[in-house]
């Protein structure tokens, strides 16, 4: 085996038209989704949350055609690429979702899952992957948790602090349904923080 | 390696309208190499129906799909040519006539009932992945006056570490849209060819449907077989 490296195939935009494959249950095609809003099943230990938000354009706007993904730990802090030999199919707990923005009047997305345990001396954490119409790449940010201890965690210490603040969601009690909301946005004064990954 | 811009598009293009107010204007904030190898997860085979890598079958009701049918296959591999197996390729595209079947699609051409235009399907131990389909129509879609795309087929792919997702578009060789599309020419001029499938005649199946091959090389930081 040679050392020479290959060129990487080149990204390029999700478009508008992602969703009759990629989230079709969520809207309404027929075909099946092995990926959804769901990170978990009903057996799943832990404190059960749910994660909205919307994505907005550098004009205000919200965005109708994007598409997030979201990938976490399980509250004890273990990735299921951690459990060997286990397909994700076969588990209780995915720790991977996705969804579409085109499906609410308010293009939210609204994941259900549990809050992640801590990660090797990280701040509990969620990882968002991005895309739209519009953007040639994808982009990947993080969730913190408000109501967490963030200080030592060494990714959002990377950050400016005066940029921290949009990486971390905010905690909303409503009929003892526990919600963070995370926002994106684009651009902006508010524009959301982007690592290079 | 991380992202490459030599091969990669920048986010602002602004020939691509879209990307005027929704690409980000601050630089990407680099990553401690301890978090860059994070991996994605892996899907089984249960999670695979067993027409889902034949769009020719999967939304079949009372006949074959109207179009070109055509085996579109290849290789997932790292920078080092290692292939990735068990890697998640999901891929949709318009019908024959450059319709897609999303609601919010408005180009005037038919719909095939027969027709979806979506798949997905798992790499095997060499990391290939192999679907049958139709050949995309051409569509406008309103950039700038009377834009067109190229024919093209989108894929998803997740691969082992958080630095291996992509999302890109596959294109046929010889394209005369090609100049004219500001998607493609985002991509720097070097590294276009490497969207461009190859047609591969060795590869079809005799007097059934010709054979089309697309690999796919995903960034991430995977170490040198030598480290």
């Amino acid at each position: 085996m040679s050392t020479e490296k290959l060129q990487q195939t080149p990204s390029q935009t999700v478009g508008p038209f992602f969703a009759y494959s990629l989230t079709a249950a969520q809207y309404g095609y027929d075909f099946n989704s092995i990926i959804n809003g769901s990170l978990l099943s009903d057996e799943m230990p832990g404190e059960r949350i749910y994660i909205t938000g919307s994505v907005f354009d550098g004009n205000g706007n919200t965005i109708s055609d994007a598409m997030i993904e979201l990938w976490q730990a399980d509250a004890d802090g273990n990735y299921v690429t951690q459990y060997p030999n286990i397909p994700i199919s076969n588990i209780n707990f995915k720790g991977f979702g996705r969804l579409g923005t085109g499906t609410n009047a308010e293009h939210q997305f609204n994941f259900t899952t549990v809050k992640p345990g801590s990660v090797k001396a990280q701040a509990p954490h969620i990882d968002v992957i991005l895309f739209m119409r519009g953007s040639l790449h994808r982009l990947n940010t993080r969730i913190y948790f408000s109501d967490e201890l963030n200080d030592a965690d060494i990714l959002l210490n990377s950050v400016e602090a005066l940029r921290q603040y949009t990486l971390i969601a905010e905690r909303k009690e409503i009929n003892n349904t526990i919600f963070y909301h995370f926002d994106i946005h684009m651009q902006g004064e508010k524009e959301t923080v982007f690592f290079e990954l | 390696m991380e992202i490459d811009y030599n091969v990669q598009p920048p986010h602002l293009y602004p020939e691509y309208k879209s990307t005027i107010l929704r690409s980000p204007t601050q630089p990407l904030v680099p990553v401690a190499e301890m978090l860059k190898d994070k991996s994605l997860p892996a899907f089984g085979e249960s999670a695979i129906g067993k027409f889902d890598n034949d769009l020719t079958k999967n939304a079949r009701k009372d006949h074959d799909p109207i179009g070109e049918r055509i085996k579109v296959s290849g290789k997932v591999m790292d920078e080092y040519g290692r292939p990735l197996r068990n890697v998640l390729v999901e891929i949709w595209q318009a019908n024959s006539a450059g319709r897609y079947i999303h609601k919010a699609e408005i180009h005037d051409a038919p719909l095939d009932p027969n027709f979806l235009g979506a798949g997905r399907m798992l790499t095997d131990q060499e990391g290939r992945y192999q679907f049958y389909t139709v050949k995309p129509g051409a569509y406008p879609w309103g950039n700038h006056f009377n834009a067109w795309r190229p024919n093209h087929i989108h894929f998803s792919v997740i691969g082992h570490q958080i630095g291996h997702r992509l999302i890109t578009q596959m294109y046929f060789p010889g394209d005369p849209l090609f100049e004219f599309d500001p998607i493609f020419q985002s991509v720097p001029k070097q590294a276009r060819q490497l969207l461009i499938s190859k047609f591969r005649m060795d590869w079809t199946d005799a007097e059934f449907a010709l054979a089309y091959e697309f690999n796919i090389v995903l960034s991430g930081r995977s170490k040198t077989p030598f480290e």
